[in-house]
């Protein structure tokens, strides 16, 4: 497939927003618990800010995509049947949520929601917040099956895609708590730290699990079914048009297999073992400009990741435009 | 339940693209305004088409075999590209199980083409919608026309009538008799999409005559020794019939 880079953001950018989240709620649990100290409003106010800016920034970048942006509101319509219109759903969803969680954070209006015997005391943004996990899991599903549903893109077509656009965006987003985190408390900073690095090592079994997979994935549809011509020398000799078509533009990406192949090395390298150094020495050296640079390092890295992610795939109808 | 859809027999077309070029020209003049055209007498000339013939060699040289393979929507009778559309602007209709894109709910996020394994759908890189075959629903329809035309625009080009059109669903019409007499198959079966569009595969026609039948032994008339005999230079009817 060609890697649109306005899909390439989406994705990059509200799985780092939804990480950020999750590492604003996992330390508001923690501390709910008593197992961190109380933090001052602004780290969540401001995290949720950040949060929101990577999603509305994604949000931005998906309009790209579309030939016909001011009718985007349609795309809601069709949730029972198309992942992407739940993902159409569950953004907004999700951000208006973060939204409310900061608002709430940040004119510290916290009152007791329940708290009986039976059952924790409760605040109203942990409940937000609990409300916001689901939101934000609902999200990565959405996001990841909308490749994943597609059962003739066959590298796609497995629950590692899901799964991996969760961890890497999780990894990704505790990788930038991490370093915001240094900002406040040392002890966020290691908490979000030690998460971020069992994330990225979660994601790079993963996504190396999807590369080994999709290494000798044997494609259902050859040459012989799509014609329907049951002889093992067929070649193509036209395609029915000279200068290309939409067919070859969309589905082809259209690079040398030696750069194909190389961004694979590469997004191994940014996204896995580099952040991870640079995690370990930005801890140990309590150095927030290394933490920084892990979370850019990792989020090019990404890039390069979602390039190669849609690269790979190989679309049945490419059988039919091997040649001009 | 109606199932239109069109037969294509690839041991009768000869790929003179008439097919497509009628297909632009109906599908450009519509109510949906023209087909994309970019370039069109320059370098790198590209725009939508509904259909493209390509063309296909099989075997080995010498003994080689050139298909020539029409190649548009198959209105898939279970069709992927439905369901995953966001704004429900591809659907299947009822009525005639033809599948169509509406133009003006279509966001253009070319998913639908993602889902559609034989890179049927095209996007119209002027207008930024989604665009495919129509089995030219504005037209078969039409009661302007005289019944004869009231046919998708490639059926009526073909110059070798490759292209039946009609409803694979009644087993009495021409195209289901042509799908069963002629071992018609759908294309990529394996993703069980359920193409309406059927293809007729090539065909080797061959008769075998023995001598005995060129020449019967047993011909009656030799038997009883009563073969007509006629002068050679004598006048026949023929002459003064058959100028
Ligand atoms: S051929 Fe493609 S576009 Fe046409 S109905 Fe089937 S899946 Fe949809
Ligand atoms: S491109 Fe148009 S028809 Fe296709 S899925 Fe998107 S909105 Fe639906």
């Amino acid at each position: 497939m060609h890697p649109a880079f306005s899909v390439i953001f989406l994705t990059t950018l509200i799985g780092a927003g939804q990480g950020l989240f999750l590492a604003l709620i996992t330390a508001e649990t923690f501390s709910h618990m008593g197992a961190l100290a109380p933090q001052e409003y602004r780290f969540y106010s401001t995290g949720s800010l950040l949060s929101l800016g990577l999603l509305v920034a994604g949000l931005v970048a998906s309009f790209f995509h579309l030939g016909h942006p001011e009718r985007a509101w349609r795309s809601a319509a069709m949730w029972r049947t198309s992942w992407l219109s739940r993902e159409v759903i569950a953004l907004p969803a999700f951000m208006g949520l973060v939204f409310i969680y900061g608002l709430l954070h940040y004119l510290e209006w916290n009152p007791k929601v329940f708290g009986t015997t039976a059952l924790p005391e409760t605040n109203l943004t942990l409940m937000v917040g609990i409300i916001g996990i689901v939101l934000c899991f609902t999200l990565f599903i959405c996001t990841g099956m909308i490749y994943a549903c597609l059962k003739f893109l066959q590298e796609w077509h497995t629950p590692l895609t899901p799964i991996n656009y969760t961890l890497l965006g999780m990894s990704s987003g505790f990788t930038l708590a991490t370093a915001f985190a240094t900002q406040y408390s040392q002890e966020m900073t290691d908490l979000f730290g030690t998460w971020a690095i069992i994330l990225t090592l979660a994601a790079l079994l993963t996504r190396t699990a999807s590369l080994l997979r999709n290494k000798g994935i044997k494609h259902r549809s050859t040459l012989r079914t799509a014609i329907g011509v049951h002889h093992s020398n067929i070649r193509q000799q036209s395609q029915g048009s000279m200068g290309g078509s939409f067919n070859t533009r969309e589905y082809f990406h259209g690079m040398s297999t030696v750069f194909f192949k190389s961004i694979q090395w590469i997004f191994l390298l940014l996204v896995f073992p580099l952040p991870l150094l640079l995690l370990g020495m930005g801890l140990s050296n309590d150095t927030t400009a290394l933490l920084v640079l892990a979370f850019a390092v990792q989020y090019v890295g990404l890039i390069a990741e979602r390039w190669f992610f849609f690269a790979q795939a190989n679309h049945p109808q490419n059988l039919y435009y091997q040649t001009i | 339940m109606t199932q239109l859809a069109l037969v294509i027999d690839l041991n009768v077309c000869v790929g003179c693209h008439a097919c497509v070029t009628s297909c632009k020209q109906w599908n450009t003049s519509g109510a949906a305004g023209s087909l994309m055209d970019d370039n069109p007498y320059d370098k790198d000339p590209t725009g939508t088409f509904f259909n493209r013939v390509q063309t296909y060699e099989v075997g080995e040289f010498p003994n080689t075999e050139t298909i020539h393979f029409p190649k548009s929507c198959l209105h898939c009778e279970d069709p992927p590209c439905v369901p995953v559309c966001p704004t429900g602007a591809s659907y299947k209709r009822k009525e005639d199980g033809i599948v169509l894109v509406d133009y003006d709910k279509c966001i253009g996020c070319n998913y639908c083409s993602w889902a559609c394994p034989y890179g049927a759908r095209e996007i119209d890189e002027k207008q930024k919608v989604m665009k495919k075959c129509t089995l030219c629903v504005d037209r078969i329809y039409d009661e302007s026309l005289p019944e004869t035309e009231r046919k998708p625009a490639c059926v009526l080009a073909c110059p070798t009538s490759a292209r039946l059109f009609g409803d694979v669903h009644d087993p009495e019409s021409e195209v289901s008799r042509a799908i069963c007499e002629s071992g018609g198959y759908p294309l990529m079966p394996e993703w069980g999409t359920q193409p309406a569009n059927h293809y007729l595969p090539r065909r080797k026609t061959k008769i075998r005559f023995h001598k005995d039948e060129l020449m019967r032994a047993d011909n009656p008339l030799k038997k009883d020794g009563r073969l007509p005999k006629t002068d050679p230079d004598a006048p026949f009817l023929d002459d003064s019939v058959s100028w």
